[in-house]
């Protein structure tokens, strides 16, 4: 079984099934297959290849949905990569990967127009956008290399050749690393079909679900969405963001939503709007949440504003897509665990030799499946720090990084996360990433960068910065130059001037007094 | 009046878009051209309420009144027509 043969699959026994709503757009399954085989003649024809990496670097959209399952088709790789994301980061994702192909719109040029020409890997830029847009402008370099995104749809079936296997690679997500320097997560088609069919199992997804989706497609759980819906033949509400809530209401409440994914930043905007009770959302029966914990307060508020629906605490990381779920049964008993392994994985906590747990105890979470990542692209160091040897010959176990508990049952619970990466909206963030950024602006001296508890981010990002003599830099500067450099949830909410940074005794910036 | 998209445009510039040739066309989306996230937008409301004393109210939170220029400078020159919080 292949990733994209669940879609195939779908797209045989419900040609006329809506797939998927999105922009006020409804499209039945046979239109999203036309419009997948018709972009794989336009990756094939521009020379991707099995194995190559297809970067897409495009908002929620149909054509994103789309890129996914036609890049699959032609047994190349799929590579999500945030539109909130800048040109020094997509020109280094695009060469670290070494790209074959881009697949994006006309609205970001600003952005891949300069990595692509800091880029010789790329060998076939997409552009999706109007007929009006500046593709025209493009300097000549570029031009030989982009084409526009195909309109004109193409029924002669696309074929595989050599056929992929499901011990190909399927994606790589980029996710943030404690170096600064983001990791490539390798993930098979197995790794895939296996967390699938695991979570859509548990979440007993059926095709009578209308799932909304308003977490990015380049967000795993985002991109979860979309493989689980259209493997069970549900439909998806794609919305680009969760910007707007008032116009995510009403569409749920429009379509009668039944699924509600989300993170604990987008409950608690979710929770703070007056009028909700304006909103029919009767249909809705599951809601899920990961990235971070909700706190027993915001669970509580969840359930008495949606009565009728089901709530799903989860833990997972993006190395092996999930790894715990509580059964809604059991979150009256135990409000705050992220409850147990999910169907076909095993997992455990260890001390720090090594050594296999009982419950009561509190230690590093390990996981066991056919859903773990095989490593990081190309840092086989990194990789080595993660994937450790399992029980049977050969097999690699993930070490997850961070630190649970169990109770007297087993049941997990979240105690820290062993490196300093910051979550803040539900997306993680690397301080060396931040403080990089940082460096690069005139007048800083040093700078630290930390994570601040925030009721509506989880943690919010704090920067520490030493000028050097004669600077007087701003707050907002300096939040306007990393907003220029970061994706936008990266950007410090709060930036202190301070003349000095603690120190360890060897001259490293010592974090653990700074609050 | 005539000066609520150049005052609107300056605070983006000022607070949200780096670079010598940044520039925010009347019409032009701020979510689709990724000026503004979340957070970003919730910036801007308050830069509107302080400078154009209005009160945005929750249902009002739509991109038809925020996400371009042109919008914002219709939507404050309407709530300052039917006099509300002027």
């Amino acid at each position: 079984m292949l990733l994209h043969d669940f879609f195939s699959d779908t797209a045989a026994r419900l040609p006329d099934k809506t797939a998927l709503i999105c922009e006020g757009q409804r499209y039945s399954y046979s239109d999203i297959a036309q419009r997948v085989n018709t972009l794989a003649h336009t990756l094939r024809e521009g020379g991707v290849k099995r194995g190559d990496r297809v970067a897409l670097f495009l908002d929620n959209s149909v054509e994103m949905a789309v890129g996914i399952y036609a890049t699959l088709m032609v047994g190349a790789v799929f590579m999500p990569i945030n539109a909130l994301t800048k040109q020094d980061k997509l020109t280094y994702l695009l060469n670290d990967s070494r790209a074959a192909a881009l697949i994006t719109d006309s609205a970001l040029q600003s952005i891949w127009a300069g990595s692509l020409a800091a880029n010789t890997s790329v060998i076939r830029a997409v552009i999706v956008g109007d007929a009006a847009s500046e593709l025209d402008v493009l300097p000549l370099s570029l031009v030989d290399r982009c084409i526009r995104y195909p309109t004109k749809l193409v029924d002669t079936p696309v074929i595989s050749e050599p056929a992929t296997i499901d011990c190909d690679l399927a994606s790589i997500i980029y996710t943030s690393g404690s170096t600064g320097e983001p990791k490539g997560v390798m993930l098979t088609h197995l790794n895939m079909v296996s967390a699938t069919r695991s979570v859509s199992s548990y979440l007993e997804l059926n095709e009578d679900d209308i799932i909304i989706c308003v977490l990015p497609l380049a967000f795993d759980y985002g991109l979860y969405q979309l493989l689980m819906s259209f493997k069970v033949g549900a439909t998806l509400v794609l919305e680009r963001s969760f910007v707007f809530p008032i116009k995510v209401l009403e569409i749920m409440s429009q379509e009668k939503v039944t699924v509600f994914p989300g993170v604990p930043t987008i409950f608690s905007l979710l929770m703070n709007l007056k009028g909700l009770e304006k909103f029919d959302l009767a249909a809705l029966r599951k809601i899920t949440n990961t990235a971070a914990a909700l706190s027993e307060e915001h669970i509580r508020r969840l359930r008495a504003l949606f009565p009728r629906a089901v709530l799903y605490s989860m833990y997972g990381l993006t190395e092996c897509k999930r790894v715990t779920y509580l059964p809604p049964d059991q979150l009256d008993i135990r409000p705050t665990s992220v409850g147990r392994g999910m169907p076909n994985e095993e997992v455990w906590l260890v001390d720090d030799a090594g050594n296999r747990l009982p419950n009561g105890s509190t230690g590093e979470l390990v996981i066991r499946g056919s859903h773990v990542m095989r490593g990081y692209w190309e840092k086989p160091a990194e990789t080595a720090k993660r994937l450790k040897p399992g029980p049977n010959p050969g097999e690699m176990v993930l070490y997850s990084g961070d630190l649970f508990r169990t109770d007297d049952e087993g049941w997990l619970y979240f105690v820290a996360r062993r490196d300093d990466i910051i979550k803040s909206r539900g997306e993680k963030v690397s301080p060396r990433e931040v403080e990089n950024a940082i460096y690069s602006l005139v007048g800083v001296q040093d700078v630290a960068v930390i994570g601040i508890p925030d009721e509506l981010l989880g943690q919010a990002i704090k920067a520490f910065i030493v000028q050097r003599d004669g600077f007087t830099l701003s707050e907002r500067e300096v939040i306007r130059h990393c907003l220029s450099h970061l994706e936008n949830f990266m950007a410090p909410k709060v930036v202190e001037f301070v003349t000095t940074l603690p120190t360890t005794d060897t001259g490293k910036i010592k974090k653990s007094g700074l609050s | 009046m005539q000066d609520i998209k150049n005052s609107v445009r300056q605070f983006l510039l000022d607070n949200f878009v780096m670079g010598a040739n940044a520039k925010i066309a009347d019409d032009v989306s701020f979510m689709k051209a990724h000026i503004l996230d979340s957070t970003g937008f919730i910036e801007l409301i308050m830069f509107i309420e302080d400078t154009y004393h209005v009160k945005v109210e929750d249902d009002e939170m739509l991109p038809e009144n925020f996400d371009s220029l042109v919008n914002i400078e219709a939507y404050v020159a309407r709530k300052n027509a039917v006099g509300i919080d002027t």
